[in-house]
């Protein structure tokens, strides 16, 4: 193998495995720290910078960080970065004085943004303090869209969105709640220089089964109906409810459902219980409030008596897989199962819907209806049009639409000050040592041996009885900070330094995971035979050294390494060291476009 | 200074033994020696040894005497019986300990300045007795842990930190434990666990006085230019006599190494070593001409390493004095008091 080249920051971004698999790419060990030093206000602020509602997310968010984080790799459960996120948002107090402001200079550029959701808020906060007239609509009266609308309030009060929310206003946005458009064409002669179409995927997906059109009346599209008890329209929901689907938003709506009066609540899937969309924990969430999850449950048919939805017929199936791998769905041969019921919520799917861009407005779709962009730009057909979140490549989740946010405003800035929006700018990085003596470091590299804290919850007896009472009460600063030694502190690299190793073999001998081997070079399926230890995850890096005294190479494992320190304590030349490896991705601005 | 303890996590995939334990299930309390101490890496081999043989933890005894060597004894085997002894008084204390329970492993770990300065005396006749043990010294040219004055070991020129040559004639304990009777001599290197742990795991299998000269580095009193005993010097002076792979049980020897230079020795258990002859026909069998080769070597600048000698038939002290067979504290009342009759017989044998 050639050496590694650590000059390239994605070597080190990816051995920090949480901040590589955030979308936003949040420095998630640096706040960590930050919450165990009790920062609560720089631990919020990291946060804030890179994802926007650090409060929101830290209850809400689908933590992509968490299954790719280290520490499930060398014991049972990944560090709980996202209830740490809320940590840091519940014990804050001094950051309102730190949010920018409105600029006292407007720049001359104005952008509207369709839809006032997680990706339309992150362009108005990235472009807004620089400058730029930013003017969001929104059919709805309060700005937050689906984190407002679709994330049930026992989950995400309204306080919460209220604030962040706040934060991006504050930086001097316009704001047209209870203005929905609904037409492109009217809004572009409107003379924007650049528009953000940030509108969700509005469209619930429907079941045409035989009886949907009779019972209509107890029939409802899930995200539609958690929008209807988002705003108190809908306050109440028969004793027995059948909830369709098995992503989020199916957990959301059968929790809800428990809240207003369903008693027996159960959640039908069509496929198997591990396929599920939803998250574990929401799935655990749920199964904990006393919901079953019935599988391999196929819908056939609304039943249906004097107009009044009465039940639902079902039938069982089992995956089978053919050669290929493929997996469909067949009959058992068992007979159909009927389930009675008084109410069913329909959460099979959402879809983007588009019905205010004329198809003569000038940008394209392709044949799923989905807009078509450049992959990175996020720009449409309509050079002065930009996508992004939900709206740009179907449902995906907050933090993604966030994540795009930021490339939008990017490719808005550049847009709007005649640069190539191709053109992207590389990421901020830094690398410091963290030696302050012999057995002394900047960052504590004792390893925390306990298991994952769990998150207080109330008890149902209470939770169930208000559907705004928030059921998760947060950590508190005692678990927060024990949490928070679970850290690996992964953004402490271990930096070999070729030149200073004497192949004393010492850091060989004290690596607790085996990560470090000194042998003959070899090409990377060779030498990922030879490691001291084997390579049990090919995608993890192998980090070489360049060609050492006795002809041998250093090759370093990444996969297991605890981030201790130990290494580099033993190592009697310096040839290892920890060093901080800080990335911050670019935002919009002037400082963004002079690297790009 | 803190020094942390390892953390107990580890690598998801790390083998297991016959006994169901990975090597770390062999490690001790953390190590207090100079980062980058030779002694680490041998304490590291020793557990790779233990942990390679399956051998049960509980039914090894370590013992020391004083130096920054006679130290490592804490920090492997955590589950072992340990003793560290005075100065120089490990020899004696593992006969003494051997005698009285011949059922142990016994593991001696000692110093240059342990056995060949203070204890060469006890040393002699440890190895003279042909106590069954693992002798091994982690030879750094130094008293590393008074802070580095020359050794009994240290080669004539050989220069100390501050630049001083040293005017004496050193001891090499290979040689002296060949003269001794030593039925298994070894020399080998810190730096080089591929050759010092198969060494190692024969010296434990062996019935009788194995003894190991480790050439180990001290970091921080002679690892400069101008030592004998740092790594690059070791390194570029390493005349390897053979390379072995240690086969446990009987296994089938399937080497395909050019003829006449992979040679087969089955040990006492059973257990084979396969030894891969780097140094022409040099005969790991013949203890005279063995003596005459290092010296050859020594004169030559250049360090024997690899398996010197080895006698797999020799006989222990028990077998020479002829002892019980089973533990001292083993033994019932009634093989300690056979009664009146037994000491009649006893008496009428010596009038
Ligand atoms: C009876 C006695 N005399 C002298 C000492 C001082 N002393 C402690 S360690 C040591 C030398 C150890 O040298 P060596 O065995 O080579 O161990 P190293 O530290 O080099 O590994 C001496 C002389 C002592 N502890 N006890
Ligand atoms: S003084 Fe020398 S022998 Fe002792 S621990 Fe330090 S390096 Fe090792
Ligand atoms: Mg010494």
């Amino acid at each position: 193998m050639t050496p590694t080249d650590t000059s390239d920051p994605s070597y080190f971004h990816k051995v920090v495995d949480c901040q590589w698999a955030c979308p936003a790419h949040t420095p998630v060990p640096e706040y960590i720290r930050r919450i165990a030093a009790g920062d609560y206000d720089g631990a919020y602020l990291i946060n804030w910078k890179s994802n926007v509602f650090p409060g929101i997310l830290g209850r809400t968010c689908d933590r992509p960080c968490e299954p790719a984080c280290r520490r499930g790799r060398v014991e049972e459960e990944p560090v709980a970065i996202c209830r740490l996120k809320r940590v840091a948002a519940d014990y804050k107090n001094g950051v309102a004085a730190l949010m920018p402001r409105a600029p006292d200079q407007r720049n001359g550029k104005r952008v509207a943004c369709i839809g006032a959701g997680p990706a339309s808020l992150t362009v108005a906060r990235d472009l807004s303090p620089l400058g730029y007239e930013v003017v969001v609509f929104d059919g709805d009266a309060r700005a937050g869209g689906m984190m407002r609308s679709q994330i049930p309030k026992f989950r995400l009060p309204d306080s919460v969105i209220d604030e962040e929310v706040g934060y991006v206003m504050q930086t001097g946005v316009d704001f047209r709640g209870g203005r929905r458009v609904d037409s492109m064409r009217a809004l572009l002669a409107e003379g924007y220089d650049a528009v953000f179409v940030g509108a969700g995927a509005p469209r619930g997906r429907d079941l045409d089964l035989p009886g949907r059109k009779e019972a209509a009346a107890n029939i409802h599209i899930g995200i539609d109906w958690l929008s209807s008890v988002s705003f108190g329209h809908t306050t109440s929901i028969g004793k027995r409810v059948l909830v369709l689907g098995g992503g989020n938003t199916a957990m959301d709506c059968c929790r809800s459902s428990r809240r207003l009066g369903g008693s027996d609540v159960t959640v039908v899937v069509r496929s198997g219980f591990e396929e599920m969309k939803a998250s574990p924990w929401e799935k655990e969430d749920a199964m904990h409030e006393g919901i079953p999850i019935l599988n391999f449950h196929v819908p056939k048919e609304f039943l249906h008596e004097n107009g009044r939805l009465v039940g639902m017929v079902f039938e069982k199936v089992r995956a089978d897989h053919d050669e290929k791998g493929r997996r469909t769905l067949v009959s058992t041969g068992e007979p159909d199962v009927t389930l009675d019921c008084d109410d069913v919520l329909i959460a099979v799917g959402q879809e983007n819907a588009f019905p205010w861009i004329e198809p003569d407005a000038g940008i394209a779709f392709d044949r799923w209806g989905l807009p078509v962009l450049d992959k990175t730009s996020f720009q449409s057909t309509l050079p002065n049009v930009f996508f992004g979140g939900d709206a740009a490549f179907g449902p995906k989740n907050i933090i993604w639409a966030v994540a795009h946010g930021h490339e939008a405003a990017i490719s808005i800035d550049s847009y709007c000050q005649g640069v190539d929006v191709t053109k992207r700018p590389p990421p901020m990085t830094s690398l410091i040592s963290q030696k302050m003596g012999i057995h002394e470091w900047a960052y504590d590299n004792a390893i925390a041996p306990d298991l994952r804290f769990k998150v207080p919850t109330l008890a149902n007896e209470i939770a169930l009885k208000d559907i705004r009472t928030e059921v998760e009460l947060g950590f508190d600063p005692k678990l927060a900070f024990a949490e928070a030694q679970r850290c690996l502190n992964c953004d402490a690299q271990t930096v070999f330094s070729t030149p200073l190793c004497i192949e004393c073999d010492a850091c060989v001998d004290i690596c607790p995971t085996d990560c470090i081997t000194f042998t003959a070079n070899g090409e990377e399926s060779d030498l990922r035979q030879r490691l001291t230890a084997p390579s049990i995850h090919p995608d993890q890096a192998i980090y070489v050294s360049d060609t050492l005294k006795t002809g041998r190479i250093m090759a370093k494992d990444e996969d297991v390494c605890l981030h201790c320190g130990m290494c580099a304590e033993r190592c009697p030349t310096g040839a290892w060291d920890m060093q901080k490896f800080y990335l911050e991705m670019s935002h919009a601005g002037q400082a963004c476009r002079s690297r790009a | 200074m803190t020094y942390l303890a390892k953390p107990k996590f580890h690598h998801p995939a790390l083998e297991t033994n016959d006994l169901g334990f990975t090597h770390r299930d062999y490690e001790g309390a953390i190590s207090t020696l100079c980062a980058g101490c030779g002694h680490d890496s041998i304490s590291s081999a020793i557990m790779r040894a233990c942990f390679e043989l399956s051998l049960p933890p509980h039914r090894i005894a370590k013992l020391s005497g004083i130096g920054c060597s006679s130290k490592t004894p804490t920090y492997f085997l955590g589950q072992s019986h340990g003793f560290n002894s005075v100065h120089g008084r490990m020899p004696s204390v593992l006969t003494g300990a051997n005698l009285a329970n011949r059922d142990l492993i016994y593991l001696g770990v000692s110093g240059d300045g342990d056995s060949a300065s203070i204890g060469f005396g006890q040393f002699a006749h440890a190895i003279r007795r042909a106590v069954n043990m693992t002798y091994i010294v982690e030879n750094n040219g130094v008293y590393g842990l008074t802070k580095g004055q020359f050794s009994a070991t240290s080669d004539k020129g050989s220069k100390s930190k501050k630049g001083v040559a040293n005017p004496d004639s050193p001891i090499d304990l290979a040689t002296i434990a060949l003269q001794l009777g030593a039925t298994f001599v070894a020399r080998s290197f810190s730096g080089d666990k591929d050759q010092l742990v198969p060494l190692i795991k024969a010296a434990l299998e062996h019935q009788g006085s194995a003894f190991i000269d480790c050439i180990s580095p001290c970091i921080a009193f002679n690892n400069h230019d101008g030592s004998t005993k740092s790594f690059d010097y070791v390194r570029a002076h390493n005349a390897a006599l053979n390379a072995l792979d240690f086969l446990a049980g009987r296994a089938p020897i399937t080497a395909d190494y050019a003829e006449g230079t992979a040679q087969p020795v089955t040990l006492h258990d059973g257990s084979t070593i396969r030894l891969r002859k780097l140094a022409g026909d040099y005969d790991i069998h013949d203890r005279v001409a063995a003596i005459g080769h290092i010296h050859r070597l020594a004169e030559a600048g250049e360090i024997a390493t690899g398996l010197i000698y080895l006698d797999e038939d020799a006989a222990d002290m028990h077998q020479r004095l002829g002892t019980v067979t089973t533990p001292l504290n083993a033994l019932q009342g009634a093989d300690l008091v056979p009664g009146a009759a037994a000491l009649e017989k006893i008496n009428a044998g010596l009038r």
